[in-house]
């Protein structure tokens, strides 16, 4: 009976958070629909979550092209389908490893860095100064961070794009022995609109699943700096999980259908 | 002694602030538990009371920064529990507040802090504001080099003096103070309970603070009312406070362990 009062609790904690989830998202984006909008705080937020992930994304990027480069070559030689390594670089990098590896690299930096920034003005009473100053916290914390995580995640995964395809070039060029023409025509032909589209399309989605994450769990953290650090490792483990799902649900209505 | 709701028998004018009947539970565990208080304009009342006596919960009820279970809560004889969207706003900026902490917002210098309401309001340019802001750092004691700090280069007195500036800079016509001299020595807390005295004056504000420093709210208060078990339990002047006849307020007000307050000690 015991176990069953605990499956029954952790079900309607479940169902609570999921409506707590649903709720603060209906609030954010009316938030982000109406005006008036931080257009300053949007384009530092921009700033923040686009150009300083630049370098632990573009590395990401760079050594997965690499690696996918290597392992494509060494899988297809064994039927003699070498000359698919620039095609299926191309296509798991745009379509797959782009967007999700980019999502999880900025999902540890940036869900992280929201969670603790909105958890200490929580903890602090600033979120409530918000309030008293006649400013919506939504408006003036949540929403900026997600229009700017929303719009800047398909341009930094069309950077990350670049990069990885560019490492699996390195690898095709230099070490594997491709022909550098041969596999830029290879990379072009058999690539196909859809293949950056949807990538972009998985970024804005990881981009809004982020910013939500880590908005969320910093305004709603509580219990001081051991609050804050709770919000902040929920915001990171939530936001790849989610990441992941969305993935799924995405890829399933573009590809499959 | 006045008596034991709150003042509620000073029937004119219209009270600034007034609580009826105001409830508010967490879980199991009931903060406030059918509370009166009637603030009148341009009055200073001093709420005082142990931690955890529901001090702080009171005036985040009156912000709508928590939402009480009953009870009502008027602003000008307007009720404003359940108030939303821009009527809630609108009744907002009659109100500043100082916090105990200060809560000033780490990721702007110190005038943007101090200009933050006036800014939010969208009529005055940022050129304008921080003239503003100056001014009312400067009426606080601090110089303008202050203003182009970061509040986490500042001092905790400098940060309650920088909320108190904050504060009073869109000329509210009503102020909170959350424990103004909590965290300060006790001349920097002369200091602080000096300025809000002068700055509540030249406002023209109603103020409505809450301590455990009896000697900030002798200074400040023009009544004291002593919170306990979630009611006002006795209200009245700070003359009267010495000679309340209350056995809960002559415990609080001498610090007497003995008394009919007690603490959930644990005996060894």
């Amino acid at each position: 009976m015991n176990f069953v009062a605990m499956v029954g609790r952790l079900f309607l904690g479940f169902l609570g958070t999921l409506g707590q989830i649903g709720t603060f998202t209906g609030t954010a984006l009316s938030h982000c629909m109406t005006p008036p909008l931080y257009c300053g705080i949007i384009g530092r937020q921009m700033l923040n979550i686009g150009y300083f992930s630049l370098p632990v994304v573009g590395m990401t990027a760079l050594f997965t092209g690499m690696v996918l480069a290597l392992q494509i070559y060494i899988g297809s030689s064994r039927f003699d389908a070498e000359v698919a390594v620039a095609t299926i670089v191309v296509i798991g990098i745009t379509r797959e490893l782009g967007p999700v590896l980019a999502g999880l690299m900025v999902a540890g930096r940036v869900s992280a860095s929201m969670a603790a920034e909105l958890g200490t003005m929580r903890v602090t009473e600033q979120i409530d100064a918000l309030t008293t100053l006649s400013t919506n916290p939504f408006k003036y914390l949540v929403a900026p961070r997600l229009i700017a995580a929303t719009v800047v995640l398909p341009l930094l995964v069309a950077v990350a794009d670049t990069i990885g395809v560019f490492g699996g070039y390195i690898i095709g060029t230099e070490k594997l022995g491709f022909n550098s023409a041969t596999y830029i025509k290879n990379t072009l032909d058999f690539m196909e609109p859809i293949d950056v589209i949807s990538g972009l399309v998985k970024a804005a989605a990881f981009g809004f699943i982020i910013a939500l994450m880590g908005c969320y769990h910093g305004y709603n953290s509580q219990g001081g700096a051991q609050g804050v650090g709770r919000a902040t490792t929920n915001a990171v483990v939530s936001a790849s999980v989610l990441i992941l799902i969305a993935n799924f649900i995405i890829t399933e209505l573009f590809f499959t259908r | 002694m006045t008596d034991h709701a709150g003042g509620p028998e000073r029937m004119s004018p219209t009270p600034k602030i007034s609580l009826r009947g105001l409830s508010k539970r967490f879980g199991p565990k009931v903060v406030l538990d059918n509370l009166d208080l009637d603030v009148m304009p341009g009055e200073s009342v001093v709420v005082i009371g142990g931690s955890g006596t529901g001090k702080s919960v009171m005036l985040k009820s009156i912000l709508g920064l928590l939402k009480p279970e009953s009870g009502s809560i008027k602003i000008d004889g307007q009720e404003v529990l359940g108030l939303r969207g821009s009527d809630r706003d609108e009744v907002l900026r009659k109100f500043g507040m100082l916090f105990q902490g200060g809560a000033l917002f780490d990721s702007l210098p110190v005038w943007e802090n101090v200009a933050f309401g006036l800014l939010a309001s969208g009529d005055i340019s940022r050129k304008d504001a921080k003239v503003v802001a100056l001014e009312n750092l400067r009426s606080v004691g601090l110089g303008p080099e202050v203003g182009e700090l970061s509040p986490a280069e500042l001092s905790g007195g400098m940060q309650k003096r920088v909320g108190l500036a904050r504060a009073i800079a869109t000329r509210p016509e009503i102020i909170f103070f959350d424990e103004p001299t909590t965290g300060l020595d006790p001349i920097m807390g002369d200091v602080i309970n000096d300025l809000i005295v002068e700055c509540v004056k030249t406002v023209g504000a109603t103020a409505l603070s809450i301590t455990h420093d009896m000697a900030s709210a002798r200074k400040i208060a023009d009544r004291i009312a002593m919170i306990f078990g979630g009611k006002i339990i006795w209200i009245g002047t700070v003359d009267e406070i010495d000679n309340s006849g209350n056995p809960y307020v002559d415990q609080f007000i001498h610090g007497r362990a003995e008394g009919p307050i007690q603490m959930d000690l644990l005996k060894p």
